[in-house]
This record gives C-alpha cells, sequence and structure tokens, in this order.
C-alpha cells in the first residue's frame, strides 16, 4: 500500500490554523540534504521544484515531533489546537 | 481563576498514573489533555507490564481492555531473507499474576482515564497546556490555549509525551537531539483470531511478541516488532533519527522493506491495514534524564526520557514514575511545602526504584551502539551464516564445519576486532 494510501485511513480533525511554521523559507534553498523531505512519517514536506521552496501539507501531520528534531533550525512545530488534529482510532 | 491541588500536563500512562494516586491521597487533581479524550494522541508498540499497572489499578485484568497476555517472547535477528531467532515460552503467563499485555493505547488510556475518575480527578479534554503560570519565581499553575484558561495549581506534574515542550519552557530539559530519539512507525493489520493464534502457535486469548533487530532496521540502531492483538497485528520498525537522515531512508520504507522480508510477510500473510502511525521514542537514556523537579514541578514519563530502549520498556517506567510523583506531590501539598526541597523526594524515589537503576546500568550502550554501527550489519551476518553452516547437511564433517564457521567469522571481523567488540559490549552491558 502506498504511503498516501496509508495516510487516508487516519482519522483527522484538520484545525483550519497551521501549526508547522518555517522559519526562514529561504534557509530551504541553501540546504542540500533537506532531510525533512525523508525524515517525517507522513511526509508533509515536499520539495517543490518549480516553486523553489518546501511546501508543508500540514493538513496530514501525525504529530510525532520528528521534523522539529530532524531540522531543530527552521521548523517550529507546535502541537495542534486542543482538539484538532489527529485522533487515533487504534493508537 | 479555578485552582486545583495538583494538574497534571498529559493523560497518557504516566499522567494518569499521577492522577490515580495523587486523587487516591485525597488532593484536588486535574488532568489537562490535548485529545478529544485520553487515548486519541497517544501511541505505543504497545506492551503493558503487570506488576506496574497493578501498582496504579489493583487487578486491573478484571476490567481493562486488554488485548492479549503475552506468553512467548521471541528475539530475531534478520539478515537478507534470512532469520536466526529465540524465544523463551511459558503457558502460564496467560494466568493471573500476568507479566505483560499486548494494548491498544485509544481504548486502554481512555480506560484508565476513567479510573482517574473514580479516584476523583478531573479530565480536561481537548485543551493544551502553553507554558506554566509563575508569580515571580514562583510556578503557581498553567497556561491553556482557550481563552481565560489559566488553572492554579500548587504543584503541576509534567506528564507531556516524549515532546517536553513544556519541560524545556521551565528549563528543566534540554531541546531533543537527532541521537537521543528514535522515530518509529507502525501499522495495524486485521486479521482474524484463529489464523494469529495459528500463525503463533497461541491458544485461544494468549498472544505473542517478536523484536527484530539486524536488517529489520537495515543496519541502523533501532528495532522492530509485531505484537498480537485480538483481531489484528501491531507491526512497527523504528530508528535514531541521525543515522536514519544520514542513510537517506524514509521511516514509510523502512516499515516496507521489513514487510516484504519472506519470515515478516508470511505472519501478515491477507492481513488488511487498518491504521498507520507515527510516534517519537525517547532513547537517551540516563545521561539524557532532564532535571525531574523544582519548586511545584515533577517531570514523569517519556518527557523524563524513562525508556529502557534494550527491554523495550517504557509504559512501565511511565506508570511508575507518575505513580511516585502522585504520591509525592499529595505528600507535599498535606504538609504545605511544595518547595524544591520537599519535592526532592520524588527524585530520591525515582533514583531508588527500578526506573533510574536500570537505565544507570544501560547508561554506556547507547553510545556503544551508535559508535559501533558494524554491529547491526555484520553480526547478523556472522549468525546467520553461522546457523546455515551449522544446519546444513552436505556431508562435511563437523569438525570442518566448525573450522568454517570460525574462519568465515574472522574474516567479517579480526580475532582483534572481535575481541574489542566482546569487550566493550561486556563494559556497556555489564
Amino acid at each position: 500500500m502506498k504511503l498516501d494510501d496509508k495516510l487516508y485511513l487516519v482519522r483527522y480533525n484538520t484545525d483550519k490554523k497551521n501549526h508547522i511554521k518555517l522559519l526562514d523559507p529561504d534557509a530551504c534553498l541553501q540546504c542540500e540534504d533537506k532531510p525533512c523531505t525523508r525524515i517525517c512519517p507522513a511526509h508533509v514536506y515536499h520539495w517543490d521544484e518549480e516553486e523553489k521552496r518546501i511546501s508543508v501539507g500540514y493538513e496530514g501531520c501525525l504529530e510525532c515531533g520528528t521534523c522539529r528534531v530532524g531540522c531543530p533550525d527552521n521548523i517550529a512545530w507546535d502541537y495542534p489546537r486542543g482538539g484538532f488534529g489527529v485522533s487515533w482510532k487504534n493508537g | 481563576m479555578e485552582k486545583f491541588d495538583v494538574i497534571v500536563v498529559g493523560g497518557g500512562p504516566a499522567g494518569l498514573s499521577a492522577a490515580i494516586s495523587a486523587a487516591k491521597a485525597g488532593v484536588r487533581t486535574c488532568v489537562i489533555e490535548r485529545g478529544d479524550y485520553p487515548g486519541t494522541k497517544n501511541i505505543m508498540g504497545g506492551v503493558l507490564y503487570t506488576k506496574s499497572t497493578e501498582a496504579v489499578v489493583p487487578e486491573f485484568w478484571r476490567e481493562a481492555p486488554l488485548e492479549r497476555p503475552v506468553i512467548e517472547q521471541r528475539y530475531g535477528i534478520l539478515s537478507g531473507d534470512e532469520i536466526v531467532s529465540m524465544a523463551y515460552r511459558d503457558p502460564s503467563w496467560d494466568q493471573p499474576p500476568y507479566n505483560a499485555h499486548t494494548v491498544l493505547r485509544v481504548k486502554f488510556d481512555r480506560w484508565l482515564a476513567q479510573q482517574a475518575e473514580k479516584a476523583g480527578a478531573l479530565i480536561i479534554t481537548e485543551t493544551v497546556v502553553e507554558d506554566l503560570l509563575y508569580d515571580g519565581d514562583e510556578v503557581i499553575g498553567v497556561h491553556t490555549g482557550r481563552s481565560e484558561g489559566d488553572l492554579g495549581a500548587k504543584v503541576v506534574i509534567l506528564a507531556e509525551g516524549v515532546n517536553n515542550f513544556i519541560a524545556q519552557k521551565a528549563g528543566l530539559a534540554k531541546p531533543l537531539k537527532a541521537e537521543n530519539v528514535a522515530v518509529a512507525v507502525k501499522e495495524i493489520i486485521s486479521l482474524p483470531t484463529e489464523k494469529i493464534e495459528d500463525r503463533f502457535c497461541l491458544e485461544p486469548g494468549q498472544g505473542a511478541t517478536i523484536e527484530l533487530f539486524g536488517d529489520s532496521t537495515q543496519g541502523m540502531v533501532g528495532t522492530a516488532f509485531i505484537y498480537t492483538n485480538k483481531d489484528s497485528l501491531s507491526i512497527g520498525v523504528g530508528a535514531l533519527i541521525k543515522p536514519l537522515i544520514s542513510a537517506k531512508w524514509t521511516p514509510n520504507d523502512l516499515l516496507d522493506a521489513l514487510k516484504a522480508k519472506p519470515y515478516v510477510k508470511r505472519l501478515l500473510q491477507g492481513g488488511e491495514i487498518k491504521e498507520y502511525l507515527a510516534h517519537m521514542i525517547p532513547e537517551g537514556g540516563y545521561n539524557a534524564i532532564p532535571k525531574l523537579y523544582r519548586q511545584g514541578v515533577m517531570v514523569v514519563g517519556d518527557t523524563a526520557m524513562f525508556v529502557n530502549g534494550l527491554h523495550r520498556e517504557g509504559s512501565n517506567l511511565a506508570m511508575t514514575s507518575g505513580k511516585i510523583a502522585g504520591e509525592v506531590a499529595a505528600q507535599a501539598i498535606k504538609i504545605g511545602d511544595v518547595s524544591e526541597r520537599s519535592l526532592n523526594h520524588y527524585d530520591d524515589r525515582v533514583r531508588d526504584s527500578f526506573i533510574i537503576k536500570d537505565l544507570h546500568k544501560y547508561r554506556k550502550t547507547g553510545e556503544f551502539l551508535e559508535s559501533n554501527p558494524h554491529l547491526f550489519k555484520v553480526y547478523p551476518e556472522i549468525a546467520s551464516k553461522a546457523m546455515k553452516k551449522f544446519f546444513t547437511a552436505d556431508e562435511t564433517p563437523k569438525k570442518e564445519v566448525q573450522k568454517q564457521i570460525m574462519k568465515m567469522a574472522f574474516e567479517k571481523r579480526s580475532k582483534r576486532e572481535l575481541l574489542g567488540d566482546i569487550f566493550s559490549a561486556w563494559r556497556a552491558f555489564k
């Protein structure tokens, strides 16, 4: 099963408010490795070659916090507001 | 501002155990949970240990939503398509006083929260705690994301999980480091009960666990696991974030590679994926334990780095640390002294328990495993090649087989290196 299909199985109560911020989007241009595009289990971070920027699909965030550890200098990740975000069915 | 004696930040096993023990000791206790109800944000592999759980809720197994009592624990080392494995089975582990059960946290934590409510604790859901409230230097409560959301407390217990936001703001914990934290992904795969019991050779209701090393993490520091639930399997894999980044793996690819291994594939066959989950595991061990207390605050569970990765124990460290913190909080409130000196009892008691004793015993293993990446690559290969030679009946005299095994091992790892590994392993695990 593809990752997108797996994520389709996850229950979300999506907040309109984005809980993920790139502190300096230009810094991503200088970042060769772009670990955020691999380390996030939900592939929230995607390098947009046309726009030359990291696009952030916060709606698919599984709230593990790995991005914050993998890119501590440029990703400001916080919890979604209370009651929003992922809501596990099994845990 | 509404005031409580104890506010617990986070409704997981650590926080709810803290709430139960504080409420039972007669102090006004409140748990603040960001999910719809305790459990919906919570993940683990999931093995729940009887001894630590029973200390919080006596005879919990009569009522708690458990999956299966674990009667067999298997360790396997994967190398390519091969596996070397070893297991221990005790059928009597399906009876009280049980050793451990598999659980699904959404169900279990919800039930544990109900026990906290029965004990008298109030549970506030859908609320994120953003910071501690101070009067000068003194902690006097918490600030939440709700409007007029300040709540007063004499003692705040931080059970916020691996993402230690508040503990960091309070100056107790440091930012998480990529070499100290693993990211794990897991799938819940549904399978009929009889299939699970047949595939794992279980009597009705019994459960088994498998931990897989070596190629399960493509040689990175980490492990994979397969646990039996009532009518599903939990399969997951976790590796330290640092090697995962440098080896350019994604967590999902790691899990898919594991599921494609012949041994694993056969166990999962015909199952249907029900959920895909992700979580971080604090693996920093003894050297990464934050400051555990200050005036009016204690840190428990994952927030305190209380995970013994080597023995895949975490929920028990969480519950025991939570229980102790709840008791210490109640006692401190009763004597009217929530100063740093008074809450030092919490530190004393966790240091005197298996929690910090075990983490201290393995204080060197993390660094040992990280600085010897060949261990997860070379040794699985040596083990499977040795076993293959041992079991192959090709008319080679056994004495010659033995020689070939030694020769093969020394080709992969010289005598000097092998002795060095044994010595440093002994130093790291003793």
